[in-house]
């Protein structure tokens, strides 16, 4: 095995361990999120929760799984462009309500 | 004809044409969901009351499926790694997992679905069901339409592995990038419908 190779290999190996790193935190975070749940608390403060652990874990998978920490710029700008635009669309509906999330 | 870019890269872009064309379709795919999600907030803020997910849908069924999820993306990245690391074998089990992991998460969907149906809990039964049965449904199509790719490339699509090995790598890379945004989709789902 050239020097190539074998850096290539020890590469991949690093990868590999990342991975279950982040499969670890995302089953530690997926019992958080179920527990978290369990305190029934206003639905304000549950829903901040619940989707900042979402967020956190999704950005773990699209990091780490889909390689965005160390993809081209080039994607990270169809992506950057995609948010601004997902964002706009999420908050329209937030912004015809004012009287809380729903449950009342 | 030889497909241009599968394996070189672009000079303008960096990147192989296939690269870059699942990133454009992923992208198409926030914006579905987003819309949907979108009309949740809208019907969910509009009602004048709305249940929470826990008093309506099993909670342990969706905490395993979101378990079996998250396993099947460590599966399917395991996959991709095999390749790189030139083991074939390895990539056909981590494969083989990844597309009965899919199938697990079905097979418990479907339970569900019948518990629901069988107790009158269809979509037109509420709007919280016709949101649920419309972004969950949405979701299961996706898991099948991977489940079909990745089971191509387990099955007839690996001969190509033999004439073009980094063809077949970036192949399997595309697939389990939409792999895992199917999962990053449920990582959302879960908590929105289940647990608020």
């Amino acid at each position: 095995m050239d020097t190539t190779t074998s850096d290539h290999a020890a590469d991949i190996d690093r990868h590999v361990r990342v991975y279950i790193t982040v499969f670890a935190s995302l089953m530690v975070l997926t019992i958080v999120t179920v527990a978290v749940s369990r305190f029934h608390l206003p639905v304000p403060v549950a829903v901040t929760v619940a989707l900042l652990v979402a967020t956190i874990k999704g950005s773990l998978v699209a990091c780490y799984f889909m390689h965005l920490i160390s993809e081209k710029k080039l994607i990270v700008a169809i992506l950057a462009l995609t948010v601004i635009f997902f964002i706009a669309l999420i908050s329209l509906p937030i912004l015809t309500v004012s009287n809380g999330l729903g449950i009342h | 004809m030889d497909i241009p870019y599968a394996v070189e890269v672009r000079r303008d872009t960096g990147l192989t044409n296939g690269k870059i064309g699942i990133w454009l379709f992923l992208a198409s795919e926030v914006m579905l969901f987003g819309a949907l999600f979108a009309s949740y907030i809208l019907i969910r803020t509009g009602a004048p009351s709305w249940p929470r997910g826990d008093t309506i849908l099993s909670v342990p069924m969706a905490t395993f499926n979101t378990l079996v999820l998250i396993s099947s993306s460590v599966t399917m990245v395991m996959a991709w790694a095999s390749l790189k690391r030139h083991r074939f074998e390895t990539f056909r089990m981590y494969m083989g997992v990844t597309i009965l992991l899919g199938l697990v998460f079905l097979v418990v969907k479907y339970f569900e679905y019948s518990e629901h149906i069988h107790a009158g809990e269809v979509p037109s039964h509420s709007n919280f069901l016709a949101i649920y049965y419309t972004l969950t449904g949405l979701h299961m199509l996706h898991v099948a339409g991977g489940m079909a790719v990745n089971a191509y490339f387990w099955g007839p699509g690996a001969k190509l592995w033999k004439t073009n090995p980094e063809w077949f790598t970036n192949r399997v890379e595309h697939s389990g990038l939409f792999w895992h945004f199917v999962d990053l989709v449920w990582i959302f789902l879960f908590p929105t419908l289940y647990l608020l």
